[in-house]
């Protein structure tokens, strides 16, 4: 049983990386990798959305979207039309709930992430986990386990790009290639790297 | 007259919302392997934008300032539903093939982006076309992207044979890495540069 479920978090992690292999929230992935500190910041931030939004969600498509599960309400009907809505609801709302909670109780914590925190409503890893999390009809405890294993991914890729581009700095650059253009470059062949790790199974 | 030329076609070379803006790169690169995908996912983004920037404008004034994000997402998440169910029944093999890709429409930046710095302050009809304009701009990266690959990668355009393969008694030796992600990466890179050796304003300063 645990070996399963390394399985699944050493997937999430390294092989089936979001940004590195499904491009998933790629628009803060290029704009917030210029320094480290930030970098390491939001992908933290990323880790503890992602890990509480897809079991959330998890519960929210079983007990009440899809067909039969309102079974504990004495219904049947097909809800399943309404997933995506319902998901991004829960994610704007356990945001705003994050931001509050921590505000109150982990002021400090709070200055570090606050930042990132709106950023990461719109961002499409988010959304994508608990997509991913339905379309492989993931349990509760798969969905905890896939939700830690691909923020943590993210988190990874982030920061390691954070760290090339400040070394980037020192190289010459061709002038239409510099910024974005090379960026986009350096992700290519992190993914290449990445790419040694398929393959792997537990 | 050039008014509305410059806010249909403005998007697509001179301000395109992937190359300049970095905007809707998620699903860009995912769905570029094969040119059909690519195709129906363009429709599906330059559909949801317009009409995201349409209603949103439509609404504009009667939208409270501290709910206009919830507001624009409602709107998108509704248009993007449409499109998915559309989709699904339509052709349900293709909607296996973008999977996930189309319901993260509704986190493309692109159409957030637009409906709050474009269709908050302008007229319908305007922020309609804008909608269109962004849309084309995505749609002519995308659709050079999957070309490429879709080329190189199996040889194929659209599904037809177009460089005969070994294994089918032809020359052309199949690059399988285009069918990887890395390649995405590698050509939105290049593409970048080259837009950048055209359009020289668009370079970035060294900071």
């Amino acid at each position: 049983m645990l070996e399963y479920y390394l399985s699944i978090f050493v997937r999430a992690v390294f092989v089936e990386n979001m940004a590195l292999a499904f491009f998933l929230g790629m628009c803060t992935f290029l704009a917030v990798s210029k320094k480290v500190d930030t970098a390491l910041g939001l992908g933290i931030a990323v880790i503890v959305v992602q890990t509480i939004t897809v079991p959330i969600n998890n519960l929210i498509f079983r007990y009440l979207l899809r067909e039969g599960g309102l079974a504990w309400a004495g219904l049947n009907v097909d809800l399943t039309f309404l997933g995506l809505i319902s998901y991004i609801g829960v994610i704007a709302a356990m945001v705003q709930i994050l931001e509050m909670v921590l505000d109150k109780h982990v002021p400090r914590l709070y200055a570090a992430l606050g930042v990132f925190l709106p950023l990461i409503t719109v961002n499409c890893m988010i959304l994508g986990g608990s997509l991913f999390m339905v379309e492989r009809e993931y349990g509760l405890g798969e969905s905890i386990v896939f939700g830690l294993g691909s923020g943590t991914g993210w988190a990874i890729a982030i920061t390691a790009l954070a760290g090339i581009r400040t070394r980037l700095k020192y190289s010459n650059i061709p002038e239409g290639l510099r910024g974005l253009g090379m960026t986009f470059i350096v992700v290519g062949l992190m993914s290449m790297a990445f790419m040694a790790f398929s393959g792997i199974q537990l | 007259m050039t008014d509305i030329r410059s806010t249909l076609f403005g998007p697509v070379f001179n301000n395109n919302p992937i190359a300049l803006q970095i905007l809707g790169i998620c699903s860009a690169l995912a769905v570029t392997t094969r040119l059909e995908s690519a195709f129906v996912m363009s429709l599906a983004v330059i559909f949801v934008a317009a009409f995201a920037g349409g209603s949103v404008a439509l609404i504009r004034l009667y939208i409270p300032e501290s709910i206009r994000l919830i507001v624009q997402m409602t709107i998108i998440a509704s248009l993007v539903i449409v499109v998915d169910q559309v989709i699904q029944a339509v052709s349900p093999t293709i909607s296996r093939q973008l999977s996930v890709f189309v319901g993260l429409i509704i986190t493309n930046c692109i159409v957030l982006g637009r409906a709050e710095a474009y269709a908050m302050k302008n007229s319908v009809g305007r922020s309609f076309l804008d909608g269109i304009g962004n849309g084309l701009g995505y749609s002519l990266v995308l659709l050079l992207v999957a070309t490429l690959r879709e080329l190189f990668g199996s040889g194929t355009v659209f599904g037809t044979s177009v460089l005969p393969l070994t294994q089918a008694g032809g020359w052309y030796e199949t690059n399988g890495l285009m069918l990887l992600p890395p390649s995405a990466f590698f050509i939105i890179g290049l593409l970048i540069w080259a837009l950048r050796v055209w359009k020289r304003d668009q370079i970035e300063v060294e900071e």
